[in-house]
């Protein structure tokens, strides 16, 4: 219901703008601040053992077909995030890759989904906002009866995360909307339910950043106590402290995301993109808004020009209306 | 604007009928992308999503059809009226350009039934570069038709409908010439959202500038080099003293982009990337090269500027600026990952059939309507 009225309010600042040229409503745009009750997941690749069990409970949350490689079709077996894969554990090995969080000679894990950016590229890319993300949760959702399949999604998203089944006849974006369908019934996100460990932990944005701080000061190796499935559900996983790097991904990037991560390993080693902080849609639509603010410019422009082309134009006819005349009279004579 | 005449002659020659041949290859490889997909046709990727349908047919293809944009600019605006005769050939082959890039998107887009989303009021996104740019293209193709739309009605003697056309046909200019400055600019921040998957080449905050200013400069090209083809191929008379006062226009256009190109470069200290002898620092050299090629000839040789050489200064302008546009869209794009792309046999067949359709459908048209006036050569100099 609250999406349909934000849907109304929005359509209808936008008639307005055009109809009364209203610059204010349609200048809307500031860079976007985490909303007040904003979900999200920290995943915490120290505790993640790999079991791959979050990739199976997001398939069968969101009915996905599985991805087959090769001749068996008995195992999904993604290589990446695809049209059949809104999540994925993928694995960095070095060397014998023997220890656990080891950027020599180990091995470390990471899950690759939507990041629900605080401020999203593609929700701003969209021209008919398919792509829309919530003023409550901040949870990055997709409305296939809008998406007209132009694919500036996935330009714009600085992960590649939007992806498009190339092969069928009327394909569709697909990502993760972080079971928002589960999250409405009180549920959580089936990657998170899952989880055996609390790799993957679902939260209240601010509850996940004081979680974060807590393992940032953790002794390394002295036995802590992990919330397992989402932060306020009472279950712990009793685990040493790894040492982690001090980066959380995510906390920062292109303006932050709603999920976040710790790792024991550096992110280049995940291909995790290095970013600033600021994101690039306030980069581009700062000129874009500029310039197209409430339709004033282009408005006074085209005001000026049709008045010069009706100047130049009547101009013009008056000279050929006597070039014709003169040419009648020589005809006439 | 009662001296224009259609041309008449043989609609089968060689050329129309050899279009025809490849706009039928082409057809068949549109029912195939509607019959089985995308993928049955295209290389497009979950990394590339955007190919050839969207660089060479919407991107580089609408500067090529922003001559009916410049020279209504030039007429009626800045009232340069010796143009006139220009601006009717113009007009047409931008009519046609702009109308098989709106067919091309729809080929492009997955969810083509769901395009009328685009014109539902709540559905809008007026943060959206890709919706103004819908819009804006959308409109004008509609705009072309209605400012062409006189030729019909001399052709086939409307009067009513020709009369209410000379009421609104100002208006039709005004619009005519602000769309284009808008998306053709607003193609160029398109590509500022992709970050740093583009180049730091193209990836630039004057990148909606230098969009609008090769529009222009193409657009004037493409009017120098359709000219001076139509001239010779339908021995129309010399035009060559009306397209060298509009090539003093060029050059100091392309003088400006080129100032503002290579000074962005220098100073965000990229010539060094530029220089690196890497692949991507070559197409920079080269795209550049070219226009300077053009700036050259328009400039230093500007007095004695016979149809050949203006014809060459158009064509490296027209390559010159589409390869700034290519470099933008795929070569300067990288989403990382290892993904590739280069155009498939199909996917390039569909773009040549369009190119073809458009030939076809452009010597048809100056044969059957009023499109070239039989001017009396202006004040030639030579």
């Amino acid at each position: 219901m609250t999406i349909k009225r934000r849907d109304f309010l929005k359509g209808a600042a936008g008639s307005i703008a055009i109809l009364a040229l209203d610059g204010q409503s349609a200048h809307a745009r500031t860079v976007q601040a985490l909303p007040p009750e904003a979900l999200g997941i920290l995943y915490d690749s120290t505790l993640c053992v790999g079991c791959n069990a979050c990739m199976a409970g997001c398939k069968k949350a969101n009915n996905m077909p599985p991805d087959f490689v090769g001749e068996q079709d008995i195992w999904d077996q993604p290589v990446d995030l695809s049209p059949n894969t809104l999540n994925i554990i993928k694995k960095f090995t070095n060397g014998t890759g023997e220890t656990k969080d080891a950027e020599i000679d180990g091995y470390a894990f990471i899950k690759r989904q939507c990041l629900h950016c605080v401020d999203p590229s593609c929700v701003t890319a969209c021209p008919v906002s398919a792509l829309t993300k919530d003023n409550n949760t901040g949870i990055v959702t997709y409305n296939k009866n809008a998406c007209i399949g132009c694919r500036y999604c996935q330009v714009a998203c600085p992960y590649n995360i939007p992806k498009f089944d190339f092969n069928n006849i009327y394909p569709q974006i697909v990502k993760c909307q972080l079971c928002d369908h589960l999250i409405a019934e009180g549920k959580v996100p089936a990657c998170c339910s899952v989880c055996p460990t609390g790799a993957a932990l679902f939260g209240r944005v601010t509850d996940l950043y004081v979680e974060i701080r807590k393992r940032q000061q953790m002794v390394p190796g002295k036995i802590y106590e992990y919330p397992v499935t989402s932060i306020d559900s009472g279950a712990t996983h009793s685990y040493a402290a790894p040492k982690y790097t001090p980066h959380v991904y995510g906390m920062e990037e292109l303006g932050g995301t709603q999920v976040m991560y710790m790792a024991g390993v550096s992110f280049d080693k995940f291909d995790m993109p290095a970013y600033p902080k600021e994101s690039f849609v306030s980069m581009s639509s700062g000129i874009q808004y500029a310039i197209y603010k409430g339709m004033v410019y282009p408005l006074v422009v085209l005001a000026g020009l049709v008045f010069m082309v009706k100047k130049n134009k009547q101009q013009e006819e008056a000279e050929t209306a006597e070039n014709a005349k003169d040419k009648k009279e020589e005809n006439h004579e | 604007m009662s001296e224009a005449r259609p041309l008449g002659g043989r609609i089968f020659t060689l050329t129309f009928s050899i279009c025809l041949i490849i706009s039928g290859i082409a057809l068949y490889f549109i029912a195939k992308r509607f019959m089985f997909g995308i993928g049955s046709v295209a290389n497009l990727n979950n990394g590339y999503p955007w190919g050839i349908w969207i660089a060479y047919d919407v991107v580089v293809g609408t500067a090529f059809a922003c001559g009916g944009y410049v020279m209504a600019l030039l007429v009626y605006v800045i009232n340069k009226g010796e143009y006139h005769p220009l601006v009717r050939p113009a007009l047409l082959a931008s009519m046609f350009g702009y109308t098989l890039a709106g067919v091309s998107v729809f080929l492009d887009i997955g969810r083509y039934l769901h395009a009328y989303n685009l014109y539902l009021p709540w559905q809008m996104n007026f943060h959206s570069v890709m919706f103004e740019v819908a819009m804006c293209i959308g409109t004008y193709i509609l705009v072309l038709w209605l400012e062409f739309a006189p030729t019909f009605t001399e052709k086939w003697k409307l009067e009513k409908y020709r009369k209410f056309l000379d009421k609104i046909i100002f208006a039709l200019i005004g619009l005519g010439v602000l769309l284009p400055t808008m998306h053709q600019s607003s193609l160029g921040t398109m590509m500022l959202m992709a970050g740093f998957k583009l180049d730091p080449l193209w990836h630039s905050s004057t990148l909606p500038l230098l969009f609008l200013l090769t529009a222009v400069i193409m657009g004037f090209a493409m009017v120098v080099f359709e000219a001076t083809i139509s001239s010779r191929v339908y021995s129309l008379g010399d035009e060559t003293a009306m397209l060298a006062k509009i090539s003093r226009i060029m050059s100091w256009v392309l003088g400006f982009y080129l100032v503002v190109r290579l000074q962005n470069i220098f100073m965000r200290g990229e010539m060094g990337h530029a220089f690196s002898g890497s692949f991507l620092g070559n197409m920079f050299l080269l795209e550049n090269f070219l226009l300077i090629i053009g700036f050259v000839i328009l400039t230093f040789f500007r007095n004695n500027l016979t149809p050949r050489l203006l014809f060459v200064a158009a064509v490296v302008i027209l390559v010159g600026g589409s390869l700034f546009r290519f470099n933008t869209y795929i070569i300067g794009f990288n989403p990382g990952n290892g993904w590739s792309y280069f155009p498939s046999v199909g996917e390039q067949m569909i773009t040549y059939g369009l190119v073809a359709m458009e030939i076809a459908a452009y010597t048809l048209f100056v044969k059957y309507f009023p499109v070239f006036s039989a001017h009396e050569p202006v004040t030639s100099t030579k």
